[in-house]
Parts: structure tokens; C-alpha cells; sequence
């Protein structure tokens, strides 16, 4: 049985692609996934606001006390160096993944706005990732922006991005565009070597007894593979770029639809945080079981057999929230 | 050998040569001293190491007393040792110099000299702690500049290995070990040719060993004793010789000569002073100048103290001189003399026995004190004394510095006609603590020290506040070494960082004439002249100043660097001051930037730049009018309305003319009045929490935690409000426990408050309609704050409800107490002080407070107003401090003295027949004073006893008036911080708790040493970090709760007002009526966890829920109702250990430093957490009391 697949140009030997999420943070977690199957690996997301607002805040709270009372002119030991100032955990991250396992390894960038950030896809680059995914996750709360303004803002962070790295880059990216089927069109267009559908926003809730915004984090369901199914299978015949399928797939099941729609490959995050990464290893058995019954021999003759597509956060809700829900969750913490 | 130049300060210079010179470091904090443990331990984390290749081994120990027994040890077994201290810690180490020195052991004291607190602490610089050290045995060797603290540390560390006599080396507290200065560094290779290696090796010889067994430290009988101890007379006899070889050795590798007594001056002159210390660099400037005027003056600076060499001071003065002051900075009540004039005359004395040198004629001697605590010692006092003692009989035992109509000792002096150098360049700066104002001075002073030839002084004064500080900062430049070691009193360069001083401080008093006065102003350019206030207007004109102006908190915020001004004032300094070329200054700022921030992320490195260039763009030279226009008045210290003494005393050291108070204005005792905090209105709120009556549910949380007793909450009858102000704000008391017509207040003090936003944050009342609006809000003071002050004074004249009326016992109830705790200096959002507030509160009117050394006796009893105070009958707490170390058992003092006196009056009360009448008398002996209204029942009756008593002529009546007031129970409380509990307390605390008497001891942990700048105690937790805990804390925190509990006598809990406030409520009114030694121990954030305070009650809830701090209350006198002693409070872990301590920047440090050291610290950490709780949970299974009555007993006779 050949499950085999191509996606951002590189080969892989099956379409399950473990997405973001925080198991990617530890790399005997990553090896487990390789070899209960995994094809590729994309790591955890590294956020605009970790690169430009924690070194702000550790500057502020080191030096602000100080200087201000006699007995007690600094309230720290200030170290000689930073070691995670500039990302640097997560470039030998990515050199350690790059040690451990023979899959390739995608990095994942988030953020909105245009600076410096981008400036970490080159180095990324350079640690040895094998292609990026540019992870846009921009609410559209200013209400004086027009939806070409908010399609500009993501094609010109996408170029940005682009222009500095020799790497794939594929654009992982929510539905709530009017006319999703022209934003994905102008992605390719302007080069982008895969689309990544659909980003799921973490939504707040409130809470009832506080009167609070309660951000939290609820894992996905199958279910919510449909929104994605639809729009591959009616974007597939007219992109040539990669498709990934993400959200909502749990099982062998989903991941056939998955590709019987188009895509190139699966990513889930929620089922492996559910149940670790050795449910990859019955999701391939399933399908192999499913292809032999149906007499598929390949996976390139399933896909896009059956091709032809939800979350405004009001942006008062703070994006530091979201990062700290999605970096710190753990199954463990649900019990 | 190199010339290499840095600009540093003293503990920096002689930790450097400690550093290089030691294997073993033993360390503790204390002021001023603390800076050089901090250096030895982060250049030891960060592996460099000593000239022999090894990294030198730095422990932090509990106390000085142990910091100097290790040493011994450490010295016994043959490591080269050092340790730095300074006042009672010097003290804690005086047994074991006795026995260092005795045993001839080579060791160096490094010593920032400080007061030794007498009648009141002082953590500045003067002699007394050394001077107590005499009898010990040790040498002492004095530094009198930066440069010479460098040296003589190398001079001390040479010959002690070669003298085998150990050695303190000080320099004097804060004016040298914190004064910046441009020095010469001493290279290795001058290291190594000044440290024979066989010294080293000798050293080693004689240590402890199984391997060449010996002992030391026998008991010796009358028979040896004596005579052993005169062995060691060879080596004390030998040493000066061996000290002066080594300062010529150095000068041999330097070119800097020292001499053991060092006279400067005129080879004939006739006067001639002795002193030692940085007053004597101050001396020899001024001899110089007095000589340039044809006065015949020198000065002999000492430098070898002891051992005392005679025939070297002779040697030293010049035959002409006629008469000889000496200048002792400190005070030997009751002696004859203060040490160095002692030992003057006796040198004197002893030449004329044994003819040393002939003199043309008797020298006459006096002796005078001068500097005490950091006092000025300037140019013109010295002159005054020159003057002195060209008189025939010159006045004794005088001082200088001082005004002292009671004894009339002190000198008169006048600043009149003293010239300061015009090559000098003199700057003062005023800023705020917060802004950066010292960061960038000193970073200035770096890079004119760094990129001129310049020589480059920096010295910063701090006023005593935690919140809203004052800062000045004195620099110098000029062409010549520095040797002022005095304030700058005319400035070429005024700068004022904050526009709110202007009508406070009076800043152009010290602007010479033609000198640059710089001004942060946030206004623009054409209205920044009216806006400055009728005086300085005055100022600016008269002394043709040259005025510029920038809104510099504009171009800060403008480039993302939010309140820190200091970059932006900084470039205007240069820009204007031309003591660099401007454009050559910009590069160097930008220089000096990428080094300060250069590690620290692009972003902020880009901000600093465009900060810089914005800066010049906004600075504006403004034109001076020819005459005065503002209607501006500087504002008086205090309202006029304050107390005559708060008018003659307090207010002067409040307005900075403290130093003009003559002696008469004190007690002789070191006995202050409380209650004076509320005359100091210290205005440093930009924003204000502001009431919303319509949303406000009256819980009484606001004030609860407001830190500084600024929200206050009155109950009163609807009738007063026909005198309330329009804008008064009151709403009807919600709560059937209220007679019709209660209104209730909620009101703030809009000058005392600190904008911490505590109370905002705690508020849970909201908007049902816009539940983002809350009962409380933050809003901007300054339309405000008129009539907010009105509403407060009026406010005041509500009357208090009465007490006995209160449901006291609940957190609504008792914030309807009047607090007796208000206005502290303590930091804006202070985590402590809740707690007192809340106790003074309930216990205030009949509580007596023993305060460890630390932060709250600082903002508890730091000059010059202080926050305790009374109730409208003049009740209130009474306070003091012993020590750092003795507070537990100083509080056990209290109460033994009131179990006594109480016992006492019921005695003599049980005698007094006649006069009282026995229902009274029962009634009082009967009193059940366990609560509210208990208490002031016996208070009444007490006072009418008293009435009876005070015209009762009998002996016994005028006794038993004499302590009448104990028969009211009083509440002794304990206060300190972690530092003290679990640290250099730890012994007397422990040995009080297992006393058995009523006293109640409040540990507020804060997790290091607070006060001191953050050093790890051992309530710091495992993977934070501390100072010398540089690499993350890898002992979990010590648990005292359970270890008091383990004792079985103490009431003990643990509490976190953030967390359960009614469980912090309850545990202070058990902890009060438990009737033996209670401890609580407080979570109180703070500004040492790095993290914005008015999330403080967020992150002790967090600490909570993560189990990191399980609540708990252990009550023994529950056993006896058959009920579990040991409640645990709070629920089992619910959120990981990092979601509470990642927000703190002591743990995220680490995590941004050595992540995978933080990586398993924090695995670690989280593993302790869970075991913790399971020995809670264990606990309070092992106390639950068995259902029936099955003793062991009982099954032993079945059998």
C-alpha cells in the first residue's frame, strides 16, 4: 500500500502531519510521533508578541524597582546573558528535532503585524527547518478596515515572510474571508507553496459568576472537520499549491475524507494531545484496512477523488491570553 | 603593568580584590555592605575566578554571626577567607575576630563602616562599628577614597598572609563604598607579585588536617591563660613594619605611596588635624586651598589603625606643629576621649618618655566628633576647625557639623567665602525612583569616565521612601582627581526630571550663577515659563540661568519606553552641558546603550536610539523674562494646621533642612510621637481610585487591601451629611444590622494614596450593564484633587462607629474600624502592609508592636513621619525595634513585663480595701475581656478606677495607679519579614514559640531578604531567583509552618489575603485570642518577585490554587473540644506550579537566562508542590480525633 505524498515539496511517506500544538515542545514527544508514524512535524508556534514583549517586560521589571530606595538599589541578579530573548529556544528547537527524527520538520510563525518578527523565518531557515508555516491570526475588529485591507494585510505579511527564506512557506489561515476561494487564489499567487485550512481561533467565553471573559481552550471534535472538507474539495481543482487539511481530524475515517476531497495531507493536534502520538499508528492501520477494502493501491490515486468550503474574537480579547492557553495546555491538567 | 581605568564604586573595588584573593567567601546581606557579596556571588555564578585558576566558593549564611563562624572554619582548615559587613553585623562577628585573631589566623573583613543603631538605626557611614572592634585583636586598616579601597584591600589581603594578624578593612558607609569614582584597576600580574605563593602555603600548613592532627582551641586554666596570650606580641609588634613594605611594594608596582600615618601639608606647619576615612580626602583638598591662602595647616591621614604604631604618627608630624585636632567619626559615650584622640595623647605621652622626636613646642590636643551617620563633613567645617585651633586654649571634645545649644559642644562654621574649583564640573539631577534618573547618571559618569580624560565622582542620595522617592544625584567632572566627598552645594548644572518637585524642593538654591538649568516640563516650549512657580521664576533671573526645557515623558512614551525618562534626559545632559561635543556625546550614548541593552533585544535597543535622537529635536532653550509673572507659591512641608512639634521638627527634615535642627529639638531617648504621616502629603498619585455609590455593594474589600490606609469606609447617621461638601459621595448602608438612616462612606485620601490600583483590582462589584465598569475606577487626579481633599477632610470629621456596635469579626465590619496604620512609606501596592492595617484595626487601641529590622521598620519607623497612630482617646500602638536578630525574644520582653504588671495590679488591686468598692473590684478581676465589647467594658471600669485611685493618697493606690492600665488586656504583637523568621531569627523564634506565652508573631514572607535588594532567604522558593541565589534557588522553601506546628504549644497559620481574606480574618482573631504564641505566616508579594503590584492579590490567589501555598490553621485548644486542630483551608492544586510563577519575573528569569537549569528547577519545583500537599492532607488526617475512645493503653490490659 502506497501512502505516500507530496506536500510544500517535500516527499512524505504517509499525510498524517502532526500540526502545532505543545507536544512539539519536547523532542522525545516528536520522536514518538516519528516513529509511531508521523510523515513531517510542524513545531509549535512562535508568537510576534513572545519576540517583541517579554524582553520589554524583563527589562521593565528589572530595572523600574532599582535605583530608587539606599538599601536596596536592584532587587535581581542580573545575568550575564539572555539565552531566550531572540527565540533562541526555539531555534535549537528546531536543531535538536533535526538531530532526533528523519521527518521534516516545519516551523511554524505567528503574527499580524509587519517588523522584525518576520525576520525570524530566516533563521528558522537557517537552524534547518525544512519548510515554514506562516500562521496569520489576525482578527478583523478595526472597524474602519475594509475586507481588501485585512486581504492586503495577509498577502503583504505573506511576501514579507517569503522574500527572506529559500524554504517552502505555507500560509495556515482562518475561513472569514467574503470571498475565500479569491483570498486563497491571491495566496498562490503570490507564492505560496501551500494553504494550511482552517486555523481554529481559541474563542473566549464568559463567565457567569465573575461576569468575566473566560479564555479556554476546548479541543476540537470531528465534526468540525467539515467547514475544511468543503473548501478543499472546491478549491482543490483550481489551486495548484499544497493543501493541508487541519481541524476536527480524529480518525482514519477523517483523514480519508480528507484527502478523497484533496488534500495533500492531515494535520491534528487535539486527538494526539487526547491520546498521544501512538494513536497515529491505528489511524494508518484504519486506512490501510480502508483503501484494501475499497482497492485503492495508492493514496495518489484517493486524492481529490471526491473534490469539486468560523470565529471573530473581538479584539479587546488579548492574544496573550490565546498563547498561554494553547502553549500551556496539557491532557493532564483537564483531570 | 596596566594602567587600565574604570569607574566604579567602592564595594565594587574592594569585592574585586576579595574576589581575586580568596577561596572561600562567606556572606550576609546588610547595608551598606551588601553590594560586595552580591558582586563576590555573581562574578563566582559566573566562573571567574581567583588569581590561583579556581573559582572562589561563595556561601550565604543565616546570619553574620554564622558568615563569621564558617569563615573560622573556613580559616582553620586552611582557605584563604573573606567576608564583608558592616554596624550590628560587625558586631555578630566580634566573638569569632577574637578568636581568628587569637589564633593568629590570616583573614580580611571587608568593612562599608556604618553606624552601630543606638538610640535609632541608621544605615549610614561613620566609625562606631569599627571603633567596638579595638578589643579584639584584629588589624585595622582605613581607605579613604574609592581608589584607596581597591588598594588597601590588596595592602590588607598582602599582609595579613604575611603578618599572620587578621584584618578589617573599611571604608567609610555609603559615602565611599557607594560613591563612583574613576580609578585605576589592579591587574593580575601586581596580584601576583604582591601575594607570595609560600604565605599561601604557610597559611595551608597550619590547617586542620587528620592528615598532621592538632588542636586548637583548648580551655585553658589561670595557670597558662595569661601567658600564653602574650606569645602573640611578636607578630603585633612586627606588623606595621610588614604593612609599610607592602604599601611600598605597591607603590613600586603602581606609583601610588601610602603611608601608615600620611601627613600632608606645609613641612613647618603649626596645626595640624588627624582623621581617617573619606573626611580626610575632604581634609586634604581643603589643606590645599588653606595652604594656597598662607595658612599653615596639615593633615596626617591614618591609614593603619591597628595595631597602633607610635613611633610611625611622631614620625609622621611635622616638629612645627603647635596644636592638633582630632577628628574621631564617631561617639564612646562617658570616655575620655573618643578612640583616636586616646590613642593620640597616649602616643604624645609616651614620646616625651621615651624621646622619639623633639617638638619646637608641646603640641596642644583636642579632640572633636564630627560625621555621625553620613553627616556632612565640608571644607568650611574643617576650616572652622583650623580656626579653632589657632585659639589659645582651643575648645575639647567639640563637634562639628552640628548645632548643639544643649551642651554647647559644636563649632560654629559659614559656607561664607568658601569658593568651590571653577575646574570642577558639579551637576545636580533630582529625579523620581522610578524614572531612571540614577541609571542614566551613572551610566554618564561611565562614559565621561570611559571616554576623557576627565576624572568622573558620582554620589546618590535617596530619601527614605519606598513609593514615590526622591532621588539626587551629585556628579562631578574635572581634570584633577576628585577628593570632595561631600554633597555638591552650587551645581554649574541644575536638572529637574520631574515637574511636580517644583514647588516642593527648593533645587535652584544650589545653581551657581550662570548655570544650566535643565527641566522636564509637560508642557510646550511657549507655556513652560508661566507654568514654573514664582520662586524658581525669581531664581532664574537673578542668577541669569540658562534655561531649557523638554517634555521628556512625551518622548519617551513616543518611543515605547514608557515612564523611563532616563535615556531622553540623559542625551538632553550632553547635548547642553558641553562637557563632551555633542555629536561625539550622541554616538557615545548609543554606545553605551547597545552595551546596557545590546543582549536584551533589538526592540528595546531601537527605542533607546530613537529616544536619543527625538531627545534633541524636543529640547528647547526658553527665553527668560526679565522679570517674575507666576502667582505659583512653593507649597509649605506641612498644612499649618499640623501640631506645633510636627511644625518645628518634622516638618524641616520633611522640607530637607533637617541638617539645621539644633540637638534641643530631640528627646535624648530616641522617643518620637506617632501619627505624624498624615501631615506629610506627599501628592505622587497620578491617578486615583474614584467610587461609583450606584454600583458599590459595601463589601469592604478596597480598603481592606489598600496598602496604605487611603480607602477608608465610615458608617454614620444621614443627619451629618447637612455639612457635607457638594461632591460628597455616600450611599445608604445596605444591611439589616444598620438603625434606619445609616449612610456609608467609602472615601480616599487623594494625597497619600499611591495610584497602586490594588483596590481596583479587588473590587468585585460591577456594572451590571457595563461590567467593565466597576465600583471603583482609576481616574486622573488632577481635576480631581480639590475636591477630593475637601471630601476627605470632611471625612474626617465623621465621627468613628462605635466599636462595640461592629461585626468586627468580618471583613466588612472591620474595615468599619478605624485604621491606626496609615500613609507608610512602603512601596505603592505593598503586600505587607494589609496585613498591620487590618491588626491595627482590630487590635490597634491596645497593641504594642516589637519590629524586626527590615522593611516594615523601615516604613514602620523611618524618619520623618511615622504611619502608627492613635484613636480619637489617644489610644493607638506602640512600636520599636530592637534588632534584626532578637526580635521574638524582644517581644517576649513585652509580655513578660505586662503578664507581670497585670499581675501585679490585680494583687494590689485584691489589697485595696475601702477606697474601691468591691463590686467594682470583682468586676474588674472577673472581666471577660475575650472580645469587642468585653474589652471595653473593663476599659470604663478601669478608668473609673483610676478616678478613685488619683485621689487616694495611699502608697498602695498611687502603685496601683502607676500600672492600672494593664488590667485591660493587651495584645503583644510580633512583626518581621522572612529574613528574620526563618533566617537570623530563626533560633529566638523558635524558642519563644515553645514559651507558652500570649504573643503573636506576624511573618511577612515575602520570600527574600526585601529591604535589602532581594537576597535569598530560606523562604525562597526552589527555582526562583534571588540575589545569591543567582542560578535559581535549588533548596525547596523551608516550611516554618509546619515546623511550628511540630512544637504543639502554637497557634500557627498560613495565610494569603489575596487568596481568602476571611480566612486571613479568622486567622488573625484566633491567632490574638489563642492565650499562648501564635504565628502566621502572611504571603506578601512584592516588588522583589518583579512583577506589576496590582496584580498582587491575583498572584497570591494563584499561589493558592496551585498548591504552592496551602492555607492552613492549627489551633491546639481545638483539641480540647474534641474538634481537629489542623483545618486545612484551600483545595488541592488546580492549576500548574508555572501558570502562578511564570508570571513573576523571578522564576521567568531564569527561564530567560539558564533554561534548562529552569526547566528542571521548575519539575522539580512542581513535584514538591504535590508532595507537599499530600503531607497537608496527611496532617490534617492525623489530627482529625477518633470517633471513640480507643487508647493504646486499653489494649495493653486486654491482653
Amino acid at each position: 500500500m502506497n501512502l505516500e505524498t507530496t506536500y510544500l515539496g517535500l516527499k512524505l511517506k504517509n499525510p498524517l502531519v502532526p500540526s502545532a500544538s505543545p507536544l512539539s515542545n519536547e523532542t522525545d514527544q516528536v520522536k514518538k510521533m516519528e516513529d509511531s508514524g508521523a510523515s513531517a512535524v510542524v513545531m509549535y508556534s512562535l508568537f510576534e508578541e513572545q519576540i517583541n514583549q517579554e524582553n520589554r517586560a524583563l527589562d521593565h521589571f528589572l530595572q523600574t524597582p532599582g535605583d530608587s530606595y539606599a538599601e536596596a538599589l536592584s532587587y535581581f541578579p542580573e545575568p550575564d546573558e539572555y539565552h531566550n530573548l531572540h527565540a533562541e529556544d526555539y531555534l535549537e528547537q528546531i536543531m535538536e528535532l533535526k538531530q532526533a527524527v528523519d521527518i521534516p520538520v516545519i516551523a511554524s510563525l505567528n503574527g499580524t503585524s509587519e517588523g522584525g518578527w518576520m525576520q525570524y523565518a530566516k533563521r528558522m531557515e537557517e537552524a534547518g527547518a525544512d519548510a515554514l508555516e506562516l500562521n496569520i491570526y489576525y482578527i478583523a475588529g478595526d472597524l474602519n478596515m475594509t475586507s481588501a485591507d485585512v486581504e492586503n494585510l495577509y498577502i503583504n505579511d505573506f511576501k514579507a515572510v517569503k522574500q527572506n527564506v529559500d524554504i517552502p512557506v505555507s500560509v495556515k489561515l482562518g475561513p472569514y474571508f467574503s470571498s475565500f476561494g479569491n483570498m486563497a487564489k491571491r495566496l498562490e499567487d503570490a507564492g505560496a507553496d501551500g494553504l494550511v485550512l482552517f486555523n481554529r481561533f481559541y474563542q473566549p467565553d464568559i463567565d457567569l459568576e465573575n461576569l468575566e471573559v473566560s479564555p479556554s481552550l476546548e479541543l476540537s471534535s470531528s465534526f468540525e472537520k467539515r467547514l475544511p472538507l468543503r473548501w478543499i474539495a472546491m478549491l482543490r481543482p483550481h489551486l495548484n499549491c499544497s493543501l493541508a487539511a487541519t481541524t476536527g481530524i480524529h480518525t482514519a475515517k477523517d483523514v480519508i475524507k480528507m484527502i478523497l476531497a484533496g488534500a495533500d495531507v492531515t494535520m491534528m493536534a487535539s486527538v494526539l494531545l487526547y491520546h498521544g502520538p501512538g494513536v497515529l499508528r491505528n489511524i494508518l492501520k484504519e486506512m490501510a484496512e480502508w483503501m484494501e477494502e475499497k482497492e485503492y493501491e495508492s493514496l495518489e490515486e484517493m486524492k481529490g477523488a471526491m473534490s469539486s468550503a468560523s470565529v471573530a474574537d473581538p479584539s479587546a480579547f488579548e492574544r496573550a491570553n490565546y498563547i498561554k492557553i494553547l502553549q500551556g495546555f496539557r491532557i493532564e491538567h483537564l483531570r | 603593568m596596566s594602567k587600565k581605568q574604570v569607574t566604579i564604586d567602592a564595594n565594587e573595588a574592594a569585592a574585586y580584590i576579595a574576589h581575586k584573593l580568596s577561596e572561600v567567601i562567606a556572606i550576609y546581606p546588610i547595608t551598606p555592605a551588601s553590594p560586595m557579596g552580591e558582586w563576590s556571588d555573581e562574578w563566582s555564578m559566573a566562573g571567574k575566578k581567583n588569581i590561583w585558576g579556581t573559582v572562589p566558593e561563595v556561601a550565604e549564611l543565616q546570619s553574620e554571626g554564622g558568615a563569621a563562624g564558617t569563615m573560622h572554619g573556613a580559616l582553620q582548615t586552611g582557605a584563604l577567607t573573606t567576608t564583608f559587613t558592616a554596624s550590628q553585623g560587625l558586631l555578630l562577628k566580634m566573638p569569632n575576630l577574637y578568636k581568628i585573631a587569637g589564633e593568629l589566623t590570616p583573614a580580611v573583613v571587608h568593612v562599608a563602616a556604618r553606624t552601630v543603631a543606638t538610640h535609632a538605626l541608621s544605615i549610614f557611614g561613620d566609625h562606631s562599628d569599627v571603633m567596638a572592634m579595638r578589643m579584639t585583636g584584629v588589624a585595622m586598616l582605613s581607605s579613604n577614597s574609592v581608589q584607596e579601597a581597591m588598594d588597601m584591600a590588596l595592602i590588607a589581603h598582602a599582609s595579613t598572609l604575611e603578618s599572620r594578624i587578621p584584618f578589617i578593612h573599611f571604608f567609610d558607609g555609603f559615602r565611599t563604598s557607594h560613591e563612583v569614582q574613576k580609578i585605576y584597576e589592579i591587574a593580575d600580574d601586581v596580584l601576583r607579585e604582591m601575594i607570595d605563593d609560600e604565605w599561601v602555603i604557610a597559611h595551608r600548613n597550619r590547617a586542620l588536617t587528620p592528615d598532621r592532627p592538632v588542636l586548637r582551641g583548648t580551655a585553658q586554666n589561670p595557670d597558662v591563660f595569661f601567658q600564653a596570650r602574650e606569645t602573640g606580641n611578636l607578630f603585633y609588634e612586627a606588623c606595621p613594619g610588614i604593612v609599610q613594605n607592602t604599601m611600598n611594594k605597591l607603590a613600586g608596582l603602581t606609583g601610588r605611596q601610602y603611608k601608615l600615618f600620611e601627613y600632608h601639608g606645609p613641612e613647618d606647619a603649626d596645626r595640624v588635624i588627624i582623621l581617617m576615612g573619606s573626611g580626610a580626602e575632604t581634609s586634604h583638598e581643603t589643606i590645599a586651598k588653606l595652604n594656597k591662602m598662607g595658612e599653615k595647616v596639615g593633615l596626617v591621614k591614618v591609614r593603619l589603625f591597628r595595631p597602633f604604631s607610635m613611633r610611625h604618627l611622631i614620625e609622621a608630624l611635622p616638629r612645627t606643629v603647635q596644636s592638633i585636632g582630632v577628628l574621631d567619626r564617631t561617639k564612646e559615650p562617658g570616655s575620655a576621649g573618643e578612640p583616636l584622640y586616646n590613642d593620640v595623647i597616649s602616643t604624645l605621652h609616651e614620646n616625651r618618655t621615651e624621646g622619639w622626636k623633639t617638638f619646637n613646642s608641646e603640641p596642644k590636643v583636642v579632640n572633636g566628633r564630627y560625621g555621625l551617620s553620613s553627616k556632612e563633613f565640608t571644607p568650611p567645617m574643617i576650616r572652622a576647625i583650623f580656626d579653632e585651633l589657632k585659639k589659645d586654649k582651643p575648645k575639647n571634645h567639640f563637634t562639628i557639623g552640628i548645632k548643639d545649644d544643649v551642651t554647647h559642644k559644636s563649632l560654629e562654621y559659614t559656607t561664607d567665602g568658601w569658593q568651590t574649583d571653577k575646574e570642577v564640573f558639579e551637576g545636580l539631577f533630582y529625579g523620581l525612583g522610578a524614572d531612571g534618573t540614577v541609571s542614566a547618571n551613572k551610566n554618564s559618569i561611565k562614559i565621561i569616565g570611559d571616554n576623557t580624560d576627565f576624572f568622573a565622582q558620582g554620589y546618590f542620595v535617596y530619601d527614605s521612601k519606598k513609593s514615590g522617592a526622591t532621588t539626587v544625584s551629585h556628579l562631578r567632572f574635572g581634570p584633577n582627581p576628585i577628593q570632595s566627598a561631600y554633597l555638591i552645594n552650587k551645581a554649574n548644572f541644575v536638572a529637574c526630571h520631574q515637574f511636580t518637585f517644583l514647588d516642593k524642593i527648593d533645587m535652584l538654591k544650589h545653581a551657581r550663577e550662570g548655570a544650566t538649568f535643565l527641566l522636564n516640563a509637560p508642557y510646550p516650549p511657549d507655556e513652560v515659563w508661566e507654568k514654573v512657580p514664582e520662586k524658581v521664576q525669581q531664581q532664574i533671573i537673578d542668577k541669569k540661568l540658562k534655561f531649557y526645557s523638554i517634555d521628556a515623558y512625551n518622548v519617551a512614551r513616543e518611543n515605547g519606553m514608557g515612564n523611563r525618562i532616563n535615556t531622553v534626559m540623559q542625551t538632553c545632559f550632553f547635548a547642553i552641558s558641553e562637557i563632551l561635543d555633542r555629536e561625539e556625546a550622541i554616538l557615545l550614548i548609543k554606545d553605551a546603550i547597545k552595551k546596557a541593552y545590546g543582549s536584551k533585544g533589538e526592540n528595546i535597543l531601537q527605542s533607546n536610539y530613537a529616544a536619543v535622537d527625538n531627545s534633541v529635536e524636543n529640547l528647547f532653550e526658553i527665553d527668560v523674562p526679565g522679570s517674575v509673572s507666576s502667582d505659583i507659591k512653593m507649597r509649605p512641608p506641612v498644612p499649618s494646621e499640623a501640631p506645633d512639634y510636627v511644625q518645628k521638627v518634622i516638618a524641616e527634615i520633611i522640607a530637607g533642612q533637617g541638617d539645621d535642627l539644633p540637638v534641643s529639638a530631640f528627646e535624648p531617648d530616641g522617643t518620637f510621637p506617632t501619627g505624624t504621616t498624615k501631615w506629610e502629603k506627599r501628592n505622587i498619585a497620578l491617578e486615583i481610585p474614584v467610587l461609583e455609590p450606584d454600583i458599590c455593594i459595601q463589601c469592604g474589600k478596597c480598603a481592606l487591601v489598600c496598602p496604605h490606609a487611603v480607602i477608608r469606609m465610615k458608617a454614620f447617621d444621614g443627619s451629618l451629611l447637612e455639612a457635607a461638601p457638594e461632591t460628597f459621595k455616600y450611599m445608604d448602608a445596605r444591611g439589616r444590622e444598620w438603625p434606619e438612616n445609616t449612610k456609608v462612606s467609602i472615601q480616599v485620601s487623594p494625597e497619600d494614596c499611591t495610584g497602586c490600583v490594588l483596590c481596583v483590582e479587588v473590587c468585585p462589584a460591577k456594572d451590571r450593564k457595563e461590567v467593565g465598569r466597576k465600583a471603583l475606577n482609576m481616574a486622573l487626579i488632577d481635576p480631581l484633587l480639590e475636591q477630593e481633599k475637601e471630601n476627605w477632610d470632611f471625612f474626617l470629621t465623621i465621627p468613628e462607629y462605635k466599636r462595640s456596635e461592629l461585626k468586627s469579626e468580618t471583613i466588612k465590619g472591620a474595615q468599619f474600624l478605624e485604621p491606626l496604620f496609615e500613609f507608610s512609606g512602603a512601596c505603592a501596592g505593598c503586600g505587607e502592609t494589609p496585613y498591620i492595617k487590618l491588626i491595627t484595626q482590630l487590635y490597634g487601641d491596645r497593641m504594642v508592636i516589637a519590629n524586626a529590622t527590615g522593611c516594615s521598620s523601615i516604613y514602620g519607623g523611618n524618619l520623618p513621619s511615622t504611619p502608627y497612630t492613635t484613636n480619637k482617646d489617644g489610644y493607638g500602638p506602640a512600636w520599636s525595634n530592637s534588632l534584626f536578630e532578637d526580635n521574638a525574644e524582644f517581644g517576649l520582653g513585652f509580655r513578660l513585663t505586662i503578664d507581670k504588671q497585670q499581675e501585679q495590679a490585680r494583687e494590689l488591686l485584691v489589697k485595696m480595701n475601702g477606697t474601691i468598692d468591691s463590686e467594682l473590684k470583682q468586676a474588674i478581676l472577673d472581666a471577660d475581656q475575650s472580645n469587642e465589647p468585653g474589652i471595653y467594658e473593663q476599659r470604663e471600669r478601669v478608668a473609673k478606677l483610676k478616678q478613685l485611685l488619683d485621689v487616694d493618697p495611699s502608697r498602695e493606690a498611687k502603685m496601683l495607679l502607676s500600672i492600672a492600665d494593664y488590667l485591660v488586656r493587651k495584645s503583644v504583637w510580633i512583626f518581621g519579614g522572612d529574613g528574620w523568621a526563618y533566617d537570623i531569627g530563626y533560633g529566638g523564634l523558635d524558642h519563644v514559640l515553645a514559651s507558652g506565652r500570649d504573643v503573636n508573631i506576624l511573618v511577612m514572607d515575602t520570600e527574600v531578604y526585601s529591604n535589602t535588594g532581594g537576597q535569598c532567604s530560606k523562604a525562597t522558593p526552589l527555582g526562583a531567583v534571588a540575589k545569591f541565589a543567582a542560578a535559581g534557588k535549588k533548596i525547596g522553601k523551608k516550611d516554618l509552618g509546619l515546623m511550628s506546628v511540630s512544637g504543639k504549644g502554637a497557634y500557627v497559620a498560613r495565610i494569603a489575603m489575596g487568596a481568602n481574606d476571611m480566612q486571613t480574618m479568622k486567622a488573625i482573631i484566633e491567632a490574638e485570642r489563642y492565650p499562648g504564641p501564635s504565628i502566621i505566616i502572611a504571603y506578601s508579594h512584592c516588588i522583589a518577585h518583579g512583577y506589576d503590584m496590582r496584580y498582587g492579590l491575583d498572584q497570591q490567589k494563584l499561589a493558592v490554587d496551585s498548591g504552592y501555598w496551602p492555607l492552613f490553621r492549627f489551633d491546639p485548644s481545638r483539641t480540647d473540644q474534641g474538634l481537629n486542630p489542623f483545618q486545612l483551608d484551600s483545595k488541592a492544586p488546580k492549576i500548574p506550579f508555572k501558570d502562578y510563577a511564570y508570571n513573576e519575573m523571578r522564576y521567568l528569569m531564569l527561564a530567560k537566562s539558564k533554561p534548562k537549569i529552569a526547566k528542571q528547577l521548575m519539575g522539580q519545583a512542581q513535584k514538591e508542590v504535590y508532595e507537599q500537599w499530600k503531607i497537608y492532607e496527611q496532617m490534617q488526617a492525623v489530627y482529625e480525633p477518633s470517633k471513640k475512645d480507643e487508647p493504646l493503653a486499653d489494649s495493653d490490659e486486654n491482653k
